[in-house]
């Protein structure tokens, strides 16, 4: 019984009239933990009624702590029937049990109802208390932190990264149960709700208890997904990277190393789970000179065994079909698993020399790459990415049946494992020994489902590696140069006589050493130092396929069929759409392939940007094919005057003006454009030519497209489709916008839905491919327009998500986040700019000067007149008016939340004096909130507020790791929410676009609460994973599943620090003129 | 190929005033849009057709769902489902608790019942204020109306607390809750000249002095009904008009004041005793709700009028009333100066108001 779990309900407000006769409402409280209910009285006749209860206890196992939601259901009793349920409230206690986080969850809760939505809020105050459990076999895993954001996070220091966990848990759908037809709608949605929301726990809790077993203390880059698989069950899976953090406190350097304990603890065990701590790091800070005592382990590793004998096309080393056309569609084979038997006992050898070898390290920074050298992070400490080769994905088709043993969900976890296989042996083909950036997902269209994974082929830094790592490949003769770090990542990993696949190399524009490829495709951020030209901008492949209805198993063969056909039609349209940019790297590459009765749709998103080290992209020329005709040259020869236009045009927009370079330092000649090697639309015939190729050469040069047919024309005129976002306007899908470093700190994070039906069944795959395009299009029209106040602005972090919801239908679903940046500054060259993105920031800039300004009281008075007073205006001053918001009310909650962080860390454990400073936290509304006042004071109370403060506390929320202009004090916990909503009165409420449009209004207003309740003002990473929308416009009929994530977290504007530092400077000063 | 569900939503409400005000006339999405595009959407950012009808949908979805909250602008402030910065939360209320001059002057002093409201489709005809728009005008009144009948307190403060309104319009709606509650008449012909700014000011001098919160102001309803007891002693000023010698004494009094300084002075000395019965009666009557339903029209046909038949300008107007009101306190018999002040004071600056070159 190693905890006790105390909630009380304090009140409620604009409760909905369930009683028509007195228009009120008679309001009580159940409150319940796993199978304890406790009620509140009931507060008769009233819509904002005062419970003011006692403290319900629930002594529980702490693993039911990690596992169940606190429920609580708010009814109208009723004496003479059954109590009508108005909502309720399910509150993730996870963030409470680790010590760093949230002590307490406190503040208004909307009460949530899957048929009306939100109906009123509750005030409610929930917190644990852990008794230690030192029990070696404990099922708990109490204390892991998790977090969305996909690098290390800011204010904390990766002192070991362990590697790659996973885990999924499936169970039957309450949906697809017997029971379902005889409950009301309400109860299995619910049912649904709850039931995920235990599964998520359990799975965090198993992951949790992975990490531990590997000796870490966090998962960063989590990503949990819901496979709604219909019939066949409900599965919840997660990946994610396990990390050792350590958090950056005042003590600045002097690395106090409590987790090296348990950690190498854990590696003398290796018996249980084979862990091979195989490379470690230096701190990763970017200001040390590269150490000297590099490549320890090139000795000993010798070219590696190469196997190509799957043909990997140049960056996605496609879907394998061969693979999925094989009767495995079928049924999971499990034995796949089994292969990495011999792997395994060859790594617990490696593990031993590891371990040694680190008993002599200082610095203990160890990274531990696991059966799977797979990493969920897309941006990396400065000098943690060596080389990167390119992108590898695998796909596999499978037909689902029923899961008939929940408990043994082995056929999923084989599926997933023969996949990962699959990305590992691509990787290896280029050279590589870890995949970055990875990420998996499903779509399942009936019992067809898609299993997908992709990542990027990367070398990680030898540096930080420890002798006999098991995947050392590629040539070692690259590492004996440590490579800049400006280019060091374009350099290839693979051998460059025995490439894997054809491609042009160069020697790096940079450096003039290394080997490049004329292209890069990768699905990571752009490292934070790597030198660039303009700006980045984002491109989009689109493509739809018709496919005939089919059932079982012939289904599943047509598609995988497909696959490769369009894997293939999208890397071209991406080639071809990037140089026609003149870029000549993607970075955030995500292909999507989406199932549906008769047609797939492909989308591959990502961010373009002109890499200097890499040679330019040479223009596109047309050729036709029939020269003789004189019609079809004079067409092509405006089709080719077109592209040359729009490629001018683009290099302008996007200022790609990359330097100029001269001869004598190339020691080749520089390509003219006259001289053409002709590419045809495949990469495989000039694998011949490669060898004779002189390699120094830059042969680069332009691509050619072959008009031959009507496909072809076709896909010239969508190259030239793409309109170019407005002027002010840019956009990318990565973290930061490549080529703009000064943002301003104004965002809106936004989601957009949108669903077109397709009337003509008798559709070609042109038309519907111009279909799909347009609706792509404009949808990112739509955005421009309605965010044109925020001008200069960025669209960051787009994340398209394509769906086939029923026949004719084509679902497109964007989160993205628009953020102003300073036009002025844009030119700027990123080495003078602060960088923002994460790691590699100065880490003692990140200490938080909290300390500092401990007890002086004077920071009390202060504060205290900052909420009555006026902002100052000087610091707000380049904020754009007409988008950011209420610069007052947040900036005076952000000065709260960082008083009350502070009283926290003085007075942690009594309960009075943080719950009084949670209570000003909350601005406005705190007095109304910590004591229950009568209508008549809280009418006086109002009336001497003005109109400035709202008495809601503003919640940020953005896709990105970050918010421009603040700094992160602190990590909440993961939020991990999935809500359903169902609709009877689909007319009512405004058809599906108004039911739509109020539940992602709800989902957004829950979110926001929680983050608040937990002391929180903003969600970082924030996605929206799913949405799933069914409709039945016939029957008035609609339901909707959403599930979104991310990390609540606590900034505070740097201007704010700033005014705390000298604040705390100013009344040290006084004190000392005072004694 | 249709558009089946279109929808974009912010963590931050994302509106521009430009729709809000089609929205709030009554425009139907079809016709905003149109309106939109003819002011030149079209120009900015590429748009097209399509992209500013979307918008305009989810605008006015927005709008709708907003729409709840506007009834009671106190919750606006403390709902969850939308993160409105304050400064747009005034914008909300403020513009969709304006209303159109023309269509309040329709109803004004009406009662705000059922069937005012069915003869809505008649005003909005006769002021062009779209119907859509007449409803949600009148819907306000009324709602502000309900809320304020049974507080105490002062009007004023009552409305800008519980709606949150610029003092400027919960003013305005304190005479319109003024208006309606006392029925005042004031859609005769003869008032059609009158402005609803007019006849709001009118509303709050009567408010600030006439009212039982002008003396009292804890007292339920003190800022909506007269008060009886001054009525009353307001009967005790007949004394000015029946009192033959008061009378006379009264009018040489004033004339002496006036002679010289006006060049209406024959006109005044002439209708001096017509214009003080008009105004002594009205203060007479006053205790007749019937007669304070007539208050404006009676100070138009027995005041305004005669002086503007005989082409009184506004000074004159002036002139006269205040040495009219001054003089008073000198005659020896007359013994109510304070209810003639608190009387005077009022119609003179309701005259004043009133009296339009």
């Amino acid at each position: 019984m190693p905890g006790k779990l105390k909630a009380k309900i304090v009140a409620g407000r604009h409760l909905p009239v369930m009683d028509r006769a007195s228009d009120l409402t008679d309001a009580f409280v159940e409150v319940k933990f796993g199978n304890t209910t406790f009620k509140t009285d009931v507060f008769p006749k009233s819509l904002n009624p005062q419970w003011n209860s006692e403290w319900f206890k629930f002594e529980v196992d702490d693993e039911d702590l990690q596992d169940e939601p606190l429920q609580i259901t708010v009814l109208d009793h009723d004496t003479y029937s059954a109590n009508d349920a108005i909502g309720k409230v399910y509150i993730d206690i996870d963030p409470l049990l680790y010590s760093e986080a949230a002590s307490v969850i406190s503040g208004w809760f909307p009460i949530y109802d899957t048929i009306h939505g939100i109906r009123g809020e509750i005030n409610v105050l929930v917190k644990v208390e852990l008794f230690n459990d030192l029990n070696r076999f404990r099922q708990s895993s109490c204390g892991v932190k998790f977090f969305c954001t996909t690098s290390i996070p800011k204010g904390y220091r990766a002192a070991i990264v362990h590697g790659f966990v996973e885990e999924l848990v499936v169970n039957e759908d309450p949906e697809y149960q017997w029971i379902d037809r005889i409950r009301t709608p309400r109860a299995s949605n619910e049912a649904r709700q709850r039931l995920i929301f235990l599964m998520s726990g359990e799975l965090q809790r198993k992951i949790g208890l992975k990490v531990l077993e590997m000796g870490g203390n966090a998962v960063v880059g989590y990503l949990q997904c819901f496979d709604l698989e219909g019939e066949s069950g409900l599965v919840v899976r997660a990946i994610g990277t396990a990390c050792t953090l350590e958090k950056l406190s005042s003590g600045s350097s002097t690395h106090t190393h409590p987790n090296t304990a348990p950690a190498s603890n854990a590696c003398n065990s290796p018996s249980k789970d084979g862990k091979e701590p195989v490379f470690g790091e230096d701190l990763p800070s970017s200001s040390g000179p590269p150490t000297p005592f590099r490549a320890l382990p090139t000795s000993s590793s010798s070219p590696p065994p190469f196997s190509p004998s799957k043909p990997c096309s140049r960056q996605s080393s496609s879907s394998d079909t061969d693979l999925s056309l094989t009767p495995k569609t079928g049924m999971g084979s499990g034995s796949m698993g089994k292969d990495a038997g011999p792997l395994k006992t060859l790594l617990r050898q490696q593990t031993q020399t590891a371990l040694e070898q680190r008993g002599a390290s200082s610095s203990g920074l160890l990274l531990n790459a696991r059966e799977f050298p797979f990493f969920t992070l897309t941006s990396f400490p400065s000098g943690f990415l060596l080389h990167v080769g390119g992108v590898v994905s695998a796909r596999s088709v499978k037909l689902l049946d029923r899961i008939h043993n929940p408990d043994e969900p082995e056929t999923r976890d084989a599926w997933w494992e023969e996949i990962r296989q699959e990305i590992k042996s691509h990787a290896k083909a280029l050279g590589c020994h870890a995949v970055v950036g990875y990420s998996e997902n499903t779509n399942i269209c009936e019992e067809v489902c898609i299993l997908s994974a992709s990542g990027t082929a990367a070398i990680l830094n030898p540096r930080y590696m420890r002798e006999g790592c098991l995947d050392i490949a590629g040539s070692d003769h690259r590492f004996e140069d440590p490579s800049p770090s400006s280019c060091g990542f374009c350099h290839i990993p693979y051998d460059e006589l025995n490439m894997p696949f054809p491609a042009q190399l160069t020697y790096c524009f940079h450096c003039r050493r290394q080997k490049v490829p004329d292209v890069l495709f990768t699905t990571i951020d752009l490292p934070s130092d790597a030198a660039i030209a303009g700006k980045g901008c984002f491109i989009q492949a689109r493509l739809c396929r018709l496919k005939k209805k089919a059932q079982g198993e012939v289904n599943a063969t047509a598609i995988s069929n497909l696959l490769p056909f369009m894997e293939y039609e999208l890397h071209t349209q991406l080639m071809n759409k990037l140089k026609l940019r003149s870029m000549n790297a993607l970075f955030g590459l995500s292909i999507q392939i989406s199932v549906g009765e008769n047609m797939l749709l492909g989308l591959a998103s990502a961010t373009g940007v002109y890499l200097t080290a890499l040679p330019a992209p040479g223009g596109i020329q047309i050729a036709g094919k029939t020269p003789g005709d004189l019609n079809n040259e004079q067409h092509i020869m405006n089709i080719q005057k077109r592209i040359n236009d729009t490629i001018a045009k683009n290099k302008e927009l996007y200022e790609v003006n990359p330097p100029e370079l001269t001869e004598e330092v190339v020691g080749s000649p520089i390509p003219e454009p006259r001289h053409r090697s002709r590419l045809f639309r495949s990469h495989s015939e000039s694998s011949d030519e490669l060898s004779e190729l002189d390699l120094s050469h830059g042969k680069k040069d332009a691509f050619v497209l072959e008009v031959d047919d009507t496909d072809a024309v076709e896909d010239i005129h969508s190259l030239l489709t793409d309109a170019p976002p407005p002027k002010g306007f840019h956009s990318c899908n990565t973290e930061t916008m490549p080529g703009i470093y000064n943002w301003t700190s104004a965002l809106q994070m936004f989601t957009s839905v949108r669903v077109l039906r397709l009337s003509n069944a008798n559709l070609t795959n042109q038309a519907l491919n111009k279909i799909f395009t347009d609706l792509c299009e404009n949808l990112l029209k739509s955005f421009y327009f309605k965010l044109r106040s925020m001008v200069p602005c960025c669209l960051s972090h787009l994340n398209f998500s394509v769906a086939v919801p029923e026949e004719e239908l084509i679902q497109v679903a964007v989160t993205a986040v628009a953020m102003t940046f300073d036009k002025d500054q844009t030119q700027e060259k990123p080495a003078e700019k602060p960088i923002m993105k994460g790691c590699s920031e100065g880490e003692e800039q990140l200490q938080f000067p909290l300390e500092l300004c401990a007890d002086s009281s004077s920071v009390n008075s202060q504060s205290s007149s900052r909420i009555s007073g006026v902002p100052e205006s000087s610091s707000l001053s380049t904020r754009a008016a007409s988008v950011d918001y209420g610069s007052f009310a947040d900036r005076c909650s952000t000065w709260l939340e960082l008083l009350r962080l502070k009283a926290h860390t003085i007075r942690r454990g009594s309960v009075k004096t943080s719950r009084r400073t949670q209570s000003l936290a909350h601005s406005v509304s705190s007095l109304e909130h910590s004591s229950p006042i009568t209508e008549g004071r809280s009418r006086l109370l109002r009336s001497s507020r003005s109109f400035g403060g709202s008495s809601v506390s503003v919640v940020k929320m953005t896709p990105l790791s970050f918010l421009p202009g603040t700094r992160i004090v602190k990590y909440l916990g993961i939020i991990n929410m999935f809500f359903i909503r169902e609709t009877t009165s689909l007319r009512e409420e405004g058809g599906v676009s108004g039911f739509l449009h109020s539940f992602v209004a709800e989902v957004f207003a829950m979110v926001r609460a929680h983050v608040a309740a937990l002391g929180g003002n903003a969600v970082v990473s924030y996605s929206m994973k799913d949405c799933v929308l069914m409709e039945n416009p016939n029957k008035n009929q609609c339901q909707c599943l959403i599930n979104v994530s991310g990390d609540a977290v606590i900034y505070i504007r740097e201007t704010d620090l700033e005014a705390i530092a000298s604040t705390v400077g100013l009344s040290s000063t006084n004190s000392d003129g005072a004694t | 190929m249709a558009v089946e569900l279109d929808v974009f939503v912010g963590n931050t409400i994302i509106m521009s005033e430009e729709v809000y005000q089609l929205w709030l006339d009554g425009y139907t999405v079809n016709d905003a849009v149109k309106v939109r595009m003819d002011g030149g959407a079209l120009d900015e950012f590429e748009a097209n057709a399509d992209v500013v009808q979307s918008d305009t949908m989810d605008q006015y979805r927005t709008f709708q769902m907003c729409e709840r909250l506007l009834h009671s602008p106190t919750k606006l402030a403390n709902q969850l489902l939308f993160q409105i910065p304050p400064h747009r939360q005034a914008t909300l209320i403020e513009r969709y608790y304006a209303f159109d001059d023309g269509f309040v002057r329709e109803v004004l002093g009406k009662k705000l019942s059922k069937g005012t409201k069915k003869d809505l489709d008649d005003i909005s005809a006769k002021t062009g204020v779209m119907l859509k728009s007449c409803r949600r005008q009148f819907d306000n009144f009324k709602r502000v109306f309900k809320v304020v009948e049974e507080l105490k307190g002062p009007l004023v403060e009552n409305i800008r607390q519980h709606f949150l309104l610029s003092d400027k319009l919960a003013r305005d709606y304190a005479a319109i809750v003024f208006f309606a509650n006392n029925r005042f008449e004031t859609g005769k012909r003869k008032l059609q000249y009158l402005t609803f700014q007019d006849l709001a000011f009118c509303a709050g001098q009567l408010i600030n002095n006439w009212t039982v919160g002008a003396v009292d102001n804890m007292v339920e309803d003190m800022d909506v009904d007269l008060d009886k007891e001054f009525l009353q002693e307001l009967k005790e000023l007949k004394v000015l008009i029946t009192d033959k010698d008061l009378l006379d004494q009264h009018k040489s009094l004033v004339c002496t004041a006036l002679r010289g300084k006006t060049k209406a002075f024959n006109e005044m000395e002439a209708n001096f005793k017509n214009l003080s019965r008009g105004l002594v009666n009205i203060a007479t009557k006053l205790t007749n709700t019937k007669d304070v339903r007539d208050f404006f029209i009676d100070l138009v046909e027995k005041f305004i009028e005669p002086c503007r038949s005989d082409r009184w300008t506004a000074a004159d107007m002036k002139l006269y009333l205040t040495h009219y009101t001054n003089s008073a306190h000198i005659l020896d018999t007359f013994k109510h100066q304070v209810v003639w002040d608190r009387y005077m004071g009022v119609i003179k600056s309701c005259i004043f108001k009133m009296y339009h070159d």
